[in-house]
């Protein structure tokens, strides 16, 4: 009896799928139009203005003074305090892992030299990967300091805080400092590409199947399901990561965006994502009843994944429930992968807290995936 | 293994669509060797019921074998032994002809493939579209690179749904002559037809009508059972002539053809009696033997008053 899996027809099922492709030259078209239009389109980044930014905050000196600084911060409806820390270190983790968009550092002897009238510098460090998040918080800081510290220079003090700026705010956007838009929007597009294309095409390889009755033929022979959509899925990966390739090169040589860490590492974690939406629509195709249907599903899908991830807007300055929605997509992950990895030169610690998310998506569309996929026709 | 003598065997196979029947606690042996004819008319659950003798639908209840293996449990076995072939065209049409036979004989796992493959393009008359796109055939040749596919994996059983709807009379006969030729080298076929001279050419046939079997044997038997009187009558003024045969005792069709109207019932004595009239006013009666087309009509009509 033939085994479970058949190497020789799922190798037939790949064959023929790269023969389809290359006979469908709109669908080919589509697969390098997609990207390269996006990247045209998207040159633009739509602003807003979010608030309540997670912030850290590390007080070397713990002083009044810079204890009515971070009080101030917490009053302020832009910064959200979420963590005293220890130590420099743990404040660099904290933003390199994008846990937190601000950490404000408060040197030792803050408030010994701010009495002294010596301007002491409050560090403002912020990711400024995305530039649009993070601009109207930081306009507001400075304001938000002097009113802070005018509150405790009163009395024999109060001549400080006449005088212009008793502290020097220095701002520093970390990982963008041009805080260029489009660094950001770039290497979002390829999540953003990815989706949109690969989604909508294996979504629609099953269903064609079905409406061309070539299903009916299909089913008839030995050829098993996982052989079927392996062979369906496998062809477009390579796909994927032709898109990722034209997206690296505009990325580099047409917008100049500095590429910080390493592609390879890039390329080989993007697997996960690329299968995650490949699975999506194999899983879609058994659930539509024809092609129609399929791109309609496949849109359904996009639109919450482009609206809600963070690639439209800035996540952090979408309501609570949208954040909630958000952080279920892949390609939320896979945008603070993609980011981290090209903008702040992440390596795989880091971009592996993005990582598993993905793969528990992936898993349990799958599941569901093989689950529908019918062996007969009712 | 010795090959088993009966290669289909159905036993109340029964198959419904959201609580409608559409195929009937049928059942149904085919041996070795046999070309088993499947009519009936459109709806009539000719399709359901090939698609669950070769696991593409799961009977509600009843039981089958072919080739001896269970069609539930064994699908999986009788698939690879089995050529089906769809009523709608199922091959690809972006891939070219020898394209689609390479496909189907890799999936099949068929031994030297690329012989195999010239080998059944020479044999359906193929080679010289073999570097055509399936799509832009013609009908007719899309059913015979369709049979072709259905013959690549050199199947024990054939399950043909209407293969030669649409085809030309020379192809059909082909096909027929293909037919015979493979059955002969100890092949077996079930094929759906609408055709009666196709009928005519199978060993023995089913007639099944909403979903119920209403009769099996061999055409001669199965004229015979119905019991059926025929008579042809010389037709000399059209309409006016078949609306009052119609109206006569014991007729149960009328049926022009060409000159004359065939005129058939059971009840042979009353039909005598009313013919006896138009014989008197000169008009030409005479008996003949019933066909097949009277028989499944007549079956037909009974099933609906039923
Ligand atoms: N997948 C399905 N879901 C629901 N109903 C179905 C399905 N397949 C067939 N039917 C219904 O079952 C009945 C029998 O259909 P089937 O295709 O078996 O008839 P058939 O004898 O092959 O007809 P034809 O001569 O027109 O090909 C029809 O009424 C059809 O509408
Ligand atoms: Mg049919």
């Amino acid at each position: 009896m033939a085994g479970f899996f058949s190497l020789a027809r799922f190798a037939a099922m790949v064959a023929k799928e790269f023969v389809q492709m290359r006979r469908d030259r709109v669908t080919f078209g589509m697969m390098v139009g997609i990207p390269l239009m996006q990247l045209i389109l998207f040159g633009y980044a739509i602003n807003s203005d979010p608030r309540h930014l997670p912030t850290a905050i590390w007080d070397a000196d713990r002083s009044p003074f810079s204890r009515a600084v971070a009080a101030g911060m917490r009053n302020s409806r832009y910064f959200d305090v979420v963590r005293e820390c220890a130590g420099e270190a743990e404040a660099d983790e904290l933003l390199r892992l994008g846990r937190v968009q601000f950490v404000l550092t408060v040197p030792a002897g803050f408030g010994r030299d701010l009495v002294k009238g010596q301007q002491p510098v409050l560090l403002l460090e912020a990711d400024a990967t995305d530039p649009s998040a993070t601009s109207g918080a930081v306009g507001a800081f400075r304001a938000l300091v002097d009113q802070a510290l005018a509150r405790e220079l009163r009395g024999p003090l109060a001549g400080l805080a006449a005088a212009a700026g008793p502290v020097e705010v220095r701002v520093h956007p970390r990982y963008n400092p041009e805080a260029e838009t489009r660094y950001n929007i770039v290497p979002g597009l390829m999540g953003v590409v990815l989706t949109m294309t690969l989604v909508i095409i294996t979504g629609l390889a099953i269903t064609r199947e079905r409406e061309r009755g070539t299903m009916e033929n299909l089913l008839s022979t030995p050829v098993r399901p996982v052989e079927v959509m392996l062979g369906k899925i496998v062809p477009y990966i390579m796909v994927g990561y032709m898109q990722m390739g034209l997206i690296v090169v505009a990325a580099k040589y047409l917008f100049q965006v500095p590429i910080q860490g390493s592609l390879t590492l890039l390329f080989v974690l993007s697997f996960v994502f690329i299968a995650a939406n490949l699975a999506m629509g194999v899983t879609f195709s058994t659930l539509a009843r024809n092609q129609l249907q399929a791109v309609q599903m496949s849109f359904f899908y996009f639109l919450p994944n482009i609206m809600l991830s963070g690639f439209m807007f800035p996540f952090r300055g979408m309501p609570q429930w949208a954040q909630a929605v958000g952080s279920v997509l892949p390609l939320t992950h896979y945008l603070r992968l993609v980011r981290g990895i090209l903008l702040k030169g992440n390596g795989l610690a880091e971009a592996a807290t993005h990582l598993w998310p993905l793969a528990a998506f992936l898993a349990v569309v799958l599941v569901i995936g093989v689950a529908r996929y019918r062996r007969t026709l009712d | 293994m010795n090959a088993p003598e009966v290669i289909i065997d159905a036993r109340g196979l029964t198959k419904s669509f959201s609580g409608r029947v559409v195929v009937n606690q049928v059942s149904m042996q085919v041996g070795r060797g046999e070309i088993y004819g499947f009519l009936g008319p459109n709806g009539s659950g000719k399709t359901t019921f090939l698609r669950m003798l070769c696991g593409l639908l799961r009977p509600d209840s009843g039981s089958g074998a072919c080739l001896g293996l269970d069609i539930v449990g064994q699908s999986d076995r009788i698939k690879t032994q089995v050529g089906y072939m769809a009523q709608r065209f199922s091959l690809y049409e972006d891939l070219t002809v020898t394209e689609n036979l390479g496909f189907i004989a890799r999936i099949y796992q068929v031994p030297r493939r690329r012989e195999a493959v010239d080998e059944v393009m020479e044999r359906m008359g193929l080679t010289r579209y073999r570097n055509h796109l399936a799509g832009a055939l013609s009908g007719g040749w899309k059913q015979r690179l369709a049979l072709a596919c259905c013959l690549v994996h050199r199947p024990r059983l054939l399950l043909l749904d209407e293969p030669t709807a649409g085809v030309d009379p020379k192809a059909r006969r082909d096909f027929w002559a293909e037919v015979h030729r493979l059955t002969g080298e100890g092949l077996t076929a079930l094929i759906s037809t609408h055709y009666m001279d196709e009928a005519e050419r199978c060993h023995r046939l089913a007639y099944i009508a909403y979903g119920n079997l209403l009769a099996a044997g061999t055409p001669e038997e199965l004229v015979a059972a119905q019991g059926l009187v025929s008579f042809e009558v010389q037709d000399h003024d059209g309409a006016r002539l078949a609306g009052e045969l119609a109206a006569l005792l014991g007729v149960e069709q009328v049926v022009p053809f060409g000159n004359v109207l065939r005129v058939s019932g059971r009840d042979r004595e009353a039909m005598l009696a009313g013919l006896a009239g138009l014989k008197a006013r000169g008009v030409d009666v005479a008996e003949v033997t019933s066909s097949l087309e009277e028989v499944f009509i007549s079956l037909m009509a009974k099933a609906e008053v039923n």
